[in-house]
């Protein structure tokens, strides 16, 4: 299923791509996303390594339940960066180093976390609010420091704001050189430890009972989302890199309700936003490229939102309507059961279908007015559960007759489960049994034949009587 | 029966005053003068024991009572304010690949992404050691502890779908599939169906009849008798732990769930208040 859809959404993407390559500026935007482009192909390249390595970085954090964590530890970042510029220019005359200024980051960024840590440990103020102080704190901190520099004499036109947004233009190769390197590492650092992981996230205190080193697995992940944060500063920028770590992550648990799948798909989109949010901003150059990779990730959200197998709107969607449906069709077989038991010791089953049952009937079932019933009939003519006779009434068919009995039965076994073994009023268990006995599986119905002791249990295909009087 | 429990308390009395008890070696747990408190409030205090080996012990208490505690405190899952304890004579880090810990099914997030499969072969990790993925013969050690929990045909069922009966088996599949000589469960018979009791019960006799210990946190007094050999009444210290037919009297259970205690617990909250003014 999962391999379906994820072909279905290559397609998707392949489709996207080549419809693109259409007219001039999808002819630009071709070829930059197609990696033509010798200007910008460096720069998609690592924003997409990068954006498979937030991906799996990410999938971890959500799991783990840190994303504001994370938020709290790239926003601390900043005050790391503009030290380190200050720092840089005062012993070298230049700032713009992104290698020391990446050094900086990942010190203030730990430090943010240690921070977090201290408060959770030292004081009684809970997990969240610590890290929205450190949060908010680091980063006023940075805007502080920020505003500083920029009046510095020798710092000229630093260029540090676009950490905060993100800029991909300014990448040069060494930068390259250091991305692409650090979404490797985080790569293989997921898959080697992909089983501690796993444990970690979903069950933490056995994991320490079996002896694993839980911190220390609870600093590599952080060490792991520092990397990938530190090393996309530059492309997604401070505010926003947070974005790129969970969406992914919270896209690709629409669509899988496996760990491993989890991660790879994540990846992927991981790597999708990348690639295509930098070949956009690319293509605009006062577009800044965090925001575009970010809303191109939320855009892949919310196709999965909608489109997820399991979890997704669509999906939940058809299933509740597919159950109403089936509920009305058992409702309207019963009730037809239930008409023709009244007028006969037990209806007759066999050969070509039922008597007639009227309309008039029919509708004092149930609260159906004339117009719905019509509608459930044809859908269950269309099955070939029943036939209608013109105005005067519906009858049975064969096939809808099995399974108007076999409806019945199981309506009823659940009414004397009630009434035996729960203690519930008779007149109460129409209602209960309504509720049930349409999700009850042929496993359950078997339990409950076996419950029921002999005297109560109904002869191998019969259908008891009902504990109730009928309405 | 009132002898079994003068000795206990005689016992400890001694542990305390005189030299510092031995530990046996023979003895699954061991536990001496333990105490734990949670912000600085204590919720077991001076816990002594001595568990035999091969028993099927339940440790009974009212709410509160520091159950959990205890177990936690035994595995090194919570800080210890004072106190030993020791796995066959051994501290518990060392004997690490000896015990099994079924945790309370509420513990985790059920809707985590994976299979029923994986969560038992989590069991296999120890074993596995550091960054070596999980092989066949995980699985199949998993697959024969899900077969033997009555789970076989869900294994590959992500573990939401399971009912909460079925989850706590599966928990329980996980510590089998360690294969641990001493067990430590917490609350496994809470809130499920009687299939999953029976299934549990027959596990726990098959343990037993293997040579392992269990022990058990349990709420059931009514079916105390019938499945443990052996009982720890706990109401923030040990009332009792004996033979469940010694220890299992009338007079026990008032001082165990007879709320007596209020001394006890008026002096835990005055030192937590007084910490609490400290800070």
């Amino acid at each position: 299923m999962n391999k379906g859809w994820g072909t279905a959404f290559a397609l998707f993407l392949a489709a996207a791509v080549a419809e693109a390559s259409a007219g001039s500026w999808r002819d630009d935007f071709a070829s930059v996303v197609l990696l033509r482009d010798y200007n910008t192909r460096l720069v998609i390249i690592s924003t997409a390594l990068l954006g498979v390595a937030g991906g799996l970085a990410g999938s971890f954090l959500l799991l783990r339940k840190r994303s504001l964590m994370g938020d709290a530890l790239s926003h601390a970042t900043l005050p790391g960066i503009v030290l380190a510029f200050i720092v840089a220019v005062h012993f070298t005359g230049a700032g713009r180093s992104f290698a020391v200024l990446v050094t900086g980051a990942a010190v203030t960024g730990i430090l943010g976390c240690v921070v977090v840590l201290l408060i959770r440990g030292l004081t009684r103020v809970k997990d969240d609010a610590a890290m929205g102080i450190v949060l908010s704190v680091f980063y006023g901190a940075g805007v502080v420091l920020l505003s500083i520099v920029q009046h510095m004499p020798e710092a000229g036109t630093a260029g540090l704001e676009s950490f905060l947004y993100g800029k991909t233009a300014s990448m040069v190769l060494t930068d390259f050189y250091l991305v692409s390197g650090a979404a490797v590492v985080a790569l293989f650092a997921s898959l080697a430890l992909f089983k501690e992981f796993r444990l970690l996230c979903f069950d933490e205190d056995y994991a320490r009972s079996m002896g694993w080193p839980t911190h220390a697995l609870d600093v590599l992940m952080l060490l792991l989302v520092t990397l990938v944060t530190v090393v996309g500063l530059q492309a997604v920028g401070v505010v926003l890199i947070i974005a790129f770590l969970i969406i992914p992550a919270a896209s690709a648990r629409m669509w899988t309700s496996r760990f491993g799948w989890m991660l790879a798909i994540a990846a992927g989109f991981g790597g999708a936003s990348g690639w295509l949010g930098s070949g956009l901003s690319a293509l605009t150059p006062g577009l800044p490229a965090g925001a575009v990779i970010v809303l191109t990730a939320a855009a892949l959200f919310v196709m999965s939102l909608l489109a997820g197998p399991d979890r997704g709107i669509v999906a939940r969607t058809v299933r509740a309507h597919l159950l109403k449906r089936r509920i009305e069709r058992q409702h309207l077989l019963r009730g037809i059961y239930e008409v023709l038991e009244e007028d006969g010791p037990a209806p007759q089953m066999a050969g070509e279908g039922t008597s007639m049952v009227t309309w008039e009937a029919l509708e004092c079932k149930r609260s159906w007015t004339p117009g719905e019933l019509r509608r459930i009939v044809r859908r269950a003519y269309r099955r070939g559960l029943v036939e209608t006779m013109g105005r005067a009434g519906v009858r049975l068919t064969d096939a809808g007759a099995r399974e108007a009995a076999r409806v019945t039965r199981n309506h009823r076994l659940w009414e004397i489960y009630l009434v035996e073994y729960a203690d519930i009023a008779p007149s109460h268990v129409d209602r209960d049994a309504d509720a049930v006995e349409h999700i009850l599986g042929a496993d359950l119905i078997r339990r409950l034949e076996a419950t029921l002791t002999r005297a109560e249990r109904p002869a191998a295909d019969g259908v008891p009587a009902s504990p109730h009087p009928i309405r | 029966m009132r002898g079994a429990v003068a000795m206990e308390s005689g016992r400890k009395g001694a542990g305390r005053g005189g030299l510092p008890e031995e530990h046996s070696p023979r003895s699954p747990l061991s536990v001496h003068d333990l105490t734990v408190a949670y912000h600085r409030k204590p919720v077991i205090w001076d816990i002594d024991l001595e568990i035999p080996e091969g028993k099927l012990v339940g440790i009974v208490g009212p709410n509160g009572a520091g159950k959990s505690t205890l177990i936690k405190a035994c595995l090194e899952l919570v800080p210890r304010s004072s106190g030993e304890v020791r796995i066959f004579g051994e501290p518990y880090r060392v004997q690490r690949k000896l015990v099994g810990y079924v945790p309370q099914r509420e513990s985790v997030d059920w809707d985590f992404p994976v299979s029923v499969l994986d969560v038992v072969a989590m069991g296999t990790y120890g074993r596995l050691g550091w960054l070596r993925p999980v092989n066949r013969r995980c699985k199949g050690l998993a697959m024969e502890a899900l077969e033997k929990v009555g789970l076989a045909d869900y294994a590959q069922r992500q573990i939401s779908q399971l009912s909460g009966g079925q989850q706590q088996r599966v928990f329980l599949a996980r510590a089998l599939a360690q294969d641990a000589r001493v067990y430590f469960m917490d609350e496994p018979f809470a809130a499920v169906d009687a299939a999953t009791e029976r299934a549990i019960v027959g596990i726990l006799h098959e343990l037993k009849r293997r040579g392992r210990t269990c022990l058990v946190v349990h709420h059931d007094l009514a079916t105390v008798e019938e499945y443990f050999d052996w009982l720890v009444m706990l109401n923030m210290r040990v009332v009792a732990s004996g033979p469940t037919a010694e220890v299992f009297t009338a007079e026990n259970l008032r001082k165990t769930y007879g709320g007596k205690l209020t001394l006890l617990s008026e002096a835990a909250a005055a030192v937590s208040k007084e910490a609490g003014e400290a800070e």
